[in-house]
């Protein structure tokens, strides 16, 4: 969840109980494969229709929101009073939102609007919202995708070479992942700037767009999801290893590691599959942050620009996005999950 | 400690009692630094001029970003003040935004919880819809939907910050009040008369409640994480303030050249939030404990 922002230790736990839950799915059925409604493609479907239950749902809280900000609504899509809209500009937005209808008529032809992909216009950006989140965007999902990847790489890596092993390495293993959640991004960011860039000067400040600018933020975002990515995978991992196909492999004669790879991760990697979809969520969050710290550009900085200078149309833009991508994530997340576990296929 | 110890290898299934061995040995120490460290901040809370003799708002250009030294142990700002004083003194503001903004959390989630898991299907229904739409938001993100409203305010930032976190404690609290209200007591209470109202109050909500105990411990780390995000994003407590979160957006400026106006701030974050997930995590062991006993 949240978490935000990183989030704590143990906000996987924190559904457990909650089998109806649909985008947070019981994370401990990875290992029993109990408690699962319905088969797997069936489970995507309902995850696609909870998906446009969400998005209609956002653009109901910015409606809200849109409304429930001090002013004519019609000044502030036509780029807020600090842009001193012209009086046919505003008569024109008035018109096309129908800002003097009930507020049900209101209601409607803003849904209208959102369908047609007409967001209004950025006061803070001087340009349309559509434009700004397609020129915006695309930096922000490669910064929170490779995040993304560089927190699976280092929460597998962990558990394989941590879990179950001596007791100092899986203390270490385990102490690593509980202070790595806990650090927030923007101090996260602070040290490995002041670390790699200024004290070592191995990697520029800012560096542009290129891959090795990428590498600073990127891992800003993912070292805290890690952290707590690895919490859960290595619960399940340690779970996965007192089953009895472990035994099995082993007196097969399957080595150690071999067990670990081929059995043991499968299992191991399905709650933290779950856990990526709520992640995107957060990870935009994070690259709220990140993108401020490093002077990147992205959605993340367009966002905060906009909430600064109150320019609500790019805010409720960005908003709508964030929530597209959190429902598109998990739609994905949900396939993979069929993929990842046959069990699913065969019951549907 | 040993008594707990003693108590684990004697109950039931050995690789559970193990394992439950082996993390109460490996973090023993991790609630006792915890608690230290809380103690230091109650310190700083109670009486901050114990532990600095300078003041926080206190100016002296001569001796502006001063790097770490035995006079200024956390060095000083652009204007020359004592950062370990701005520190101690910024707890209490700091520790009020995260304790309140995590009890505003936690009511709004008790409220909509308890709703969701006595109420029929539909009114369950359309609370967990709710719910999930919420949790669509990334918490940031209602906090900045929220800040564009209203301005951005302290108050603001504990409200945002609050309603945020809310969504995440209410699935929770709805799990476990289904969980508790189709246990076997629940019904006893019902046959020996009960009215709803006190099974409610007696028997439904204290049991319910007690795993809000370690998410509220939890959370109050994690609250303080998101109002020092907002902070430093601008977005909370004006600069001057010895706050944390304003401290940290102070010093942004000077990151090249004065790390640790930044550093300081946001490591005494990190220290409350593992203080706290140590402390979160060893009360839900103890009551995991409890609770397999019974």
């Amino acid at each position: 969840m949240t978490a935000t922002a990183t989030a704590t230790a143990t906000e996987p736990t924190r559904f457990e109980d909650d089998l109806d839950s649909d985008f947070s799915a019981d994370f401990s059925a990875g290992a029993t494969g109990a408690n699962r409604r319905g088969g797997g493609w069936r489970r995507v479907a309902r995850t696609v229709g909870t998906g446009i239950l969400v998005l209609w749902g956002a653009a109901t809280v910015t409606f809200i929101a849109v409304n429930a900000m001090p002013g004519n609504p019609a000044i502030a899509m036509a780029g807020g009073a600090g842009s001193h809209p012209s009086k046919a500009l505003v008569a024109a937005v008035t018109a096309q939102y129908g800002f003097d209808k009930p507020l049900v008529i209101q209601y409607l032809m803003y849904l209208l609007q959102l369908v047609q992909g007409h967001l209004g216009f950025s006061s803070s950006q001087k340009m349309q919202v559509v434009d700004v989140i397609a020129q915006s965007i695309w930096p922000t999902l490669l910064l929170t995708g490779s995040a993304l990847v560089l927190a699976w790489v280092i929460a597998i890596a962990s558990s394989l070479l941590t879990v179950r092993r001596r007791r100092a390495v899986s203390s270490l293993g385990s102490g690593l992942e509980v202070l790595s959640a806990a650090l927030p991004q923007y101090w996260l960011g602070i040290v490995l700037l002041e670390v790699f860039a200024f004290s070592l000067g191995w990697i520029p400040a800012t560096g542009g767009t290129g891959v090795v600018g990428l590498i600073l933020p990127a891992l800003t975002l993912a070292i805290p999801l890690a952290g707590f990515m690895s919490q859960v995978t290595r619960d399940e991992f340690d779970a996965a290893l007192e089953q009895p196909f472990v035994v099995s492999a082993r007196a097969r004669g399957m080595s150690d590691g071999g067990v670990r790879v081929r059995h043991a991760l499968r299992h191991a990697i399905l709650p933290g599959l779950t856990l990526s979809g709520w992640a995107i969520g957060s990870l935009i969050s994070g690259a709220v942050i990140v993108e401020t710290l490093f002077s990147r550009n992205g959605l993340g900085g367009a966002l905060l620009g906009a909430v600064t200078q109150q320019d609500m149309p790019l805010t409720v833009g960005v908003t709508l996005i964030v929530a597209l991508t959190y429902v598109i994530a998990n739609i994905v997340v949900d396939a993979f999950y069929v993929i990842a576990d046959p069990r699913l296929r065969s019951r549907s | 400690m040993t008594a707990i110890d003693s108590h684990t290898s004697l109950s039931g299934v050995s690789s559970r009692a193990a394992s439950t061995t082996r993390l109460l040995g490996r973090l023993r120490i991790g609630p006792i630094l915890s608690v230290v460290f809380l103690l230091f901040l109650v310190v700083a809370v109670v009486d901050p001029s114990i532990l600095t003799h300078y003041q926080p708002l206190a100016v002296d250009p001569a001796h502006s970003l001063e790097a770490p030294s035995v006079a200024h142990w956390f060095g000083t700002d652009q204007s020359g003040r004592d950062i370990f004083a701005r520190v101690v003194y910024g707890a209490s503001a700091s520790l009020s935004i995260g304790v309140i903004a995590t009890a505003l959390g936690m009511a709004v989630a008790v409220i909509l919880g308890v709703i969701g898991g006595l109420g029929g299907r539909f009114v369950d229904g359309v609370i967990s819809r709710v719910l999930e739409i919420l949790f669509a938001f990334p918490a940031l993100l209602l906090a900045l939907l929220f800040v564009t409203i209203f301005g951005a305010s302290v108050t603001s930032l504990i409200i945002s910050v609050g309603l945020g976190s809310a969504p995440g404690y209410a699935r929770m609290v709805r799990g476990q009040v289904i969980a508790v209200k189709n246990a076997p007591y629940v019904e006893a209470s019902y046959v020996l008369g009960h009215s709803r109202a006190r099974i409610l109050r007696q028997t439904i909500l204290p049991n319910a409640m007690r795993p809000l105990l370690v998410l509220g411990t939890l959370g109050i780390g994690q609250s303080i994480v998101w109002a020092s995000s907002l902070s430093f994003l601008g977005l909370g407590a004006a600069p001057p303030a010895p706050e944390w979160g304003a401290m940290l957006a102070a010093g942004r400026d000077f990151i090249s050249s004065a790390w640790w106006g930044e550093f300081f701030p946001g490591a005494m974050i990190v220290l409350v939030t593992l203080a706290t997930t140590s402390l979160g995590r060893y009360l839900a062991r103890r009551l995991e404990g409890r609770g397999s006993e019974a």
